[in-house]
């Protein structure tokens, strides 16, 4: 009876309002075709690609693809490489923001704070390719600044760039320079929501601002925190492919060659179709254990989570 | 509130640890501005002073010669036509499919939204892949066409999400009750209704999809082989960061002097690259953070 009802009113739904599910059409194909139809496409990671048989002709090999990335000698440094970067990201790139947006809190003067948010959100709009640009030209051995400060105090000029142990941070700190300002914003957000009242009584009780810091603010912007932190542990194995494969060289290639990267070498410039999508597969699973098990973990010790 | 704060004053304590704080932030603006006026300045001095390394902080010996330069090098004209172009364009595919989906899914009533959400929300999660979605645009022909930077990322997940739940927020339920009564139709609704009472979300969209195409690479490097259809980024890259430009800056005379006008070419490049988007940044900032706040706060 209740399923008839329902039904019914189904049907009248789309006879009253078809206008407003066929608007939903392109944007629907747009995921079938561009999203999941790729994720149909990555059966060839089972198979041996021929062009000439096309994907679902092609014969099917099970793990092979696998097995030939697990036996790599390549595998455990790109590993390595991967979760180096990111990890590193994560454990330095994630508490300056919200430390920033602890300060800009404190700040009474309301010109300064929008100068500085101003200052600091604007890096943010540069793009990868010129960002790199500026990374280069201020690392370079023989005209970027870095050196010509160092030759100032009679040291000798190094190539920055060229060195491999030096590559994780240089990633991670312009990364840092490039989207602190950003990422303060939301922490700004959630401080700005945070109940006045307390203030007030922790100023009653003869709180300073450190005590009041760290009993009222930090309790009070924990779920965000929870909640980007989350995200950004989910995002670890996705490690931007752009900046990394533009930051590298020869020089530099035994610490900058990553998952991503490799893809793409693998996969476009030598045409390996089938290896690469299984790479890249196997990149993607990973990346979505470590959401799913970091969201869980979050549920469990925050009450908060992105699910 | 006032009288309280007057009342009780400031300890010394509190006021060493504002100091510090003023002081930090003060060294924080320094970071972060000065690898901007350094570049800035740079690009407004004479390619000598690039190239010996004089320029600390203002421009030494002004000239525009880089900017002269950067107009002579046909590459990088047809770079910026055709990023105008793809982000115009792209901007107005994407915001048009992503009100397309975004308005029906915060409709209560309509049939099947959480199941769809969930549709598009996964693909944030799992992709299938850099090689799975090339061979896709392969087999639509789209390589080397433009369309392959304006349609395979059209819509951001991201930004359905946000859109959605600023729609769920801020179009009152009795103004549809209303129209529907007077006999509106759906789309009438949405184009006489519906958008006029957005426009800070469709702000907000329009800036970060037109950032977005300004600032991409990326599809270009995989999907275009034509170099007439390249962005200026993908200039930007074979000319700074590859070093090719040799042959650009013809006709200049000795090596070393071609040498010193490539080198002040790549900041006049950076600074000409960034300009637009950094431009319209103060008028529009208050609409990003309005944006992001939507997206966290209810996402």
């Amino acid at each position: 009876m209740e399923a008839a009802t329902k039904r019914f009113s189904v049907r009248k739904s789309f006879a009253k309002h078809w206008q407003l599910y066929l608007i939903t059409l392109p944007p629907l194909l747009f995921f079938l075709i561009f999203k999941y139809y790729p994720m149909i496409n990555a059966v060839l990671a089972f198979k041996d690609y021929y062009v000439t048989k096309g994907i679902f002709g092609s014969p099917w090999v099970g793990f092979r693809n696998f097995d030939m990335f697990f036996s790599n000698p390549l595998f455990w440094s790109l590993i390595k490489n991967t979760l180096t970067i990111s990890f590193y990201l994560v454990l330095a790139g994630f508490p300056i923001p919200i430390i920033l947006a602890l300060m800009l809190n404190e700040v009474r003067n309301q010109k300064f704070k929008r100068f500085v948010q101003l200052v600091t959100f604007a890096p943010y709009f540069i793009s990868t390719v010129v960002m790199v640009s500026i990374i280069m030209l201020f690392l370079a051995p023989r005209l970027g600044f870095l050196n010509l400060f160092l030759n100032l105090f009679g040291m000798d000029s190094v190539n920055l760039l060229g060195k491999p142990g030096l590559f994780s941070s240089i990633y991670v700190w312009s990364d840092i320079w490039q989207t602190a300002g950003y990422s303060a914003v939301v922490y700004l957000a959630a401080l700005a929501a945070v109940d006045p009242t307390l203030y007030e009584a922790a100023k009653v009780d003869g709180a300073s601002r450190f005590q009041k810091i760290r009993n009222i603010d930090l309790p009070g912007i924990l779920p965000t925190i929870t909640i980007i932190l989350i995200l950004n542990v989910g995002n670890v194995m996705a490690l931007g492919f752009e900046k990394v494969y533009l930051l590298q060289n020869k020089l530099n290639i035994a610490s900058s060659e990553i998952i991503s990267t490799y893809v793409y070498s693998i996969g476009l410039l030598n045409a390996n179709y089938s290896f690469a999508t299984a790479v890249g597969l196997f990149n993607s699973v990973i990346n979505l254990i470590l959401l799913v098990t970091v969201n869980g973990l979050a549920r469990r010790v925050t009450k908060t989570s992105i699910w | 509130m006032a009288s309280v704060r007057t009342t009780i004053k400031e300890s010394t304590g509190d006021k060493i640890f504002l100091a510090a704080i003023y002081t930090i932030l003060c060294i924080v603006l320094i970071v972060v501005l000065y690898p901007l006026i350094y570049i800035l300045s740079s690009s407004f001095s004479s390619p000598a002073a690039v190239s010996s390394g004089q320029v600390w902080l203002w421009p030494v010996d002004f000239s525009i010669k880089g900017y002269e330069a950067l107009l002579n090098t046909p590459q990088i004209l047809t770079g910026y036509a055709n990023s105008l172009f793809y982000t115009s364009a792209g901007t107005l595919v994407s915001v048009t499919l992503t009100v397309m989906i975004a308005y029906p899914l915060s409709r209560k009533t309509f049939f099947g939204r959480n199941a769809l959400m969930m549709l598009v929300t996964f693909t944030m999660l799992f992709s299938g892949g850099l090689i799975p979605t090339y061979m896709v645009v392969k087999e639509l022909g789209m390589i080397d066409t433009r369309w392959a930077l304006l349609i395979p990322n059209a819509v951001w997940v991201w930004q359905v999400i946000i859109a959605r739940s600023f729609f769920q927020s801020s179009i009152p339920e009795e103004l549809l009750e209303a129209s529907e009564m007077d006999g509106c139709s759906d789309l009438r609704f949405i184009w006489s209704v519906v958008l006029p009472l957005s426009k800070p979300i469709l702000a907000v969209l329009v800036l970060m999809y037109a950032v977005g195409q300004w600032n991409a690479y990326f599809d270009a490097l995989i999907y275009l082989k034509s170099a007439d259809k390249f962005p200026l980024q993908l200039i930007l890259r074979s000319i700074i960061i590859q070093n090719n430009s040799g042959n650009t800056v013809a006709d200049v005379g000795t090596q070393i002097q071609r040498q010193q006008l490539s080198d002040l070419l790549k900041f006049s490049l950076i600074v000409v690259a960034t300009l637009p988007v950094l431009l319209i940044y103060p008028f529009v900032q208050r609409f990003f953070v309005q944006g992001m706040l939507v997206g966290s706060v209810k996402g």
